[in-house]
């Protein structure tokens, strides 16, 4: 069950091909109101009915908040993944109706920046759709700077830069072009606040390089979503329900407990927001932890683990659920 | 040492060396003591990025040579707070993000170059902050709205209104002032004694 969100049904009106791996959907409420405020850096969570699974997967919005007639999601095609963008991109028709949950923000803008510094990579431009439509409304001081692999996959980048104009950096990496981040981030004024959202590698590079130029953890806000990876079955025991159950190679553990029927509370399914956070009562085996909310120490604890990306190898689990 | 009574009353720490690219630090009177334990603890050549502005006050030259002897690469000496601050907020209108503030000394020193900090967008849980010295406050006059600064008693006089001013542990950081509320509202010939308690 998501915690404090109630779900949304949705209509898709449209969806778009951006490029050769991304499109964009396009959803309203079936019952013809608008939708739910949100800000920008805010998700959904979409609820992918295929056959007899149900895959529930996090996106950022996309659409401008001052504008809640629609909401738009863009999602890249995963060949290797667990499905979810397959099914988006496969599955997904025009005129089809779909549940979506409340929009939840764990990745907002601080408004008493004095200057927002974003920089995205690849996919993870989503989120800064909207925070610059957020931010241009209210004439907000940013710069985007945005990595991308090629030209023709650089999401967005022509609406961005006819939009924003010289507020926009673009960075091929086709055409070698780096990102010069040290120089960027001492050429800041004060009360600037940093955005990251991409690859986990650029995220780590980039706050790194942030903490030791001096950026207090305050100013850096970053995101990124964890999608569940696939692994070798495993058995758990759920100790407060009485049930036993089978985790499978494509299921995450959140999924297996909640078709067991038991509803854990969450938001993300990214392992970031923390909503999920489960007691191990007992285990022999060993973690596989791809969270972003347990610290280091917790996962080396064996005490916590976050059923919605992280899996478990070993002879047996027991969890308080 | 200070103790968290209510959630705004601020508590202070000790200073620590931080990861940055300059390094400011404020202090007053017995605050200079503040930095140079710290230096003790410094990586080498950590003060040829910093600059140190000081108000000595009351400990006259006692503590500006040890701190020039931390070769800082700008070393400031001030009459008072207020005149120091035009010179703090100039300094922080024209700095980047990678400057790390330090606070030390009295309430007021760290409450008003906080407050200055605060206006040039740093976030005041990045701001190192280590109290010595004077218990002293600075006082706002909720009736009045003056400000009374160096208030060493409970209750105080308002130098502004002249009503006696209960001084609350209720802190404002943006006004920089701890709340003062009229103690004999209903009474104003019931006059409690003055004790010295912030020293």
């Amino acid at each position: 069950m998501s915690a404090g969100t109630s779900k949304i049904d949705v209509t898709v009106t449209d969806i778009v091909p951006v490029n050769e791996l991304v499109k964009r959907f396009h959803f309203r409420r079936t019952d013809g109101a608008i939708l739910p405020t949100f800000s920008g850096g805010a998700h959904v969570v979409v609820e992918m009915r295929d056959d007899d699974r149900t895959r529930l997967n996090p996106y950022s919005l996309m659409s401008s908040p001052l504008d809640t007639t629609d909401y738009t999601i863009s999602v890249r095609r995963d060949d290797v993944g667990r499905g979810g963008s397959l099914f988006m991109h496969n599955r997904v028709k025009p005129g089809q109706r779909m549940v979506i949950s409340n929009p939840v923000n764990l990745f907002s803008l601080d408004l008493r920046a004095r200057k927002h510094l974003m920089i995205a990579g690849g996919i993870g431009i989503t989120p800064f759709m909207a925070q610059t439509s957020q931010l241009a409304g209210e004439g907000g001081n940013f710069e985007l700077h945005y990595t991308c692999r090629s030209e023709a996959l650089g999401t967005y980048a022509d609406v961005l830069q006819a939009r924003y104009g010289r507020r926009i950096h673009l960075y091929h990496d086709d055409r070698d072009e780096k990102l010069p981040l040290e120089k960027l981030l001492s050429s800041q004024p004060l009360g600037t606040h940093l955005y990251i959202c991409g690859p986990a590698g650029m995220i780590d590079w980039v706050r790194r390089t942030a903490s030791e130029a001096g950026w207090p953890s305050e100013t850096v806000h970053y995101e990124h979503f964890a999608a569940p990876q696939p692994g070798k079955p495993f058995d758990v025991t759920l100790a407060v329900s009485g049930k036993q159950i089978r985790v499978g190679e494509q299921q995450s553990l959140l999924e297996a407990i909640e078709a067991a029927g038991v509803d854990p509370p969450y938001l993300c399914r990214g392992g970031v927001c923390g909503q999920c956070e489960t007691n191990v009562v007992s285990y022999d085996g060993k973690f596989l932890h791809n969270d972003h909310w347990l610290s280091e120490e917790e996962h080396r604890s064996g005490c916590k683990i976050m059923p919605c990306v992280s899996r478990f190898e070993g002879k047996s689990l027991v969890l308080e659920r | 040492m200070t103790a968290k009574t209510i959630l705004s009353r601020p508590v202070y720490g000790t200073l620590s060396p931080q990861p940055g690219k300059h390094h400011l630090f404020i202090a007053d009177a017995e605050g200079a003591a503040a930095i140079l334990d710290m230096a003790n603890s410094a990586p080498a050549g950590f003060f040829a990025d910093a600059h140190i502005m000081f108000v000595p006050g009351a400990t006259g030259t006692k503590y500006v040579e040890p701190l020039k002897k931390l070769q800082p690469a700008q070393f400031y000496e001030g009459p008072s707070i207020a005149s120091a601050l035009p010179r703090l907020r100039q300094t922080l209108a024209t700095a980047h993000m990678g400057l790390r503030v330090y606070l030390s000394g009295t309430e007021g020193l760290i409450g008003q170059a906080m407050q200055a900090a605060l206006e040039a967008g740093i976030d005041h849980t990045s701001i190192q902050t280590e109290q010595r010295g004077s218990l002293a406050r600075r006082v706002q006059c909720v009736h009045c709205k003056g400000i009374t600064e160096n208030v060493t008693t409970q209750p105080a006089t308002c130098s502004h209104c002249g009503l006696l001013l209960l001084v609350r542990d209720h802190y404002s950081r943006r006004i920089a002032a701890f709340q003062g509320v009229c103690i004999n509202a209903e009474d104003p010939t019931e006059n409690p004694p003055k004790e010295e308690i912030f020293r």
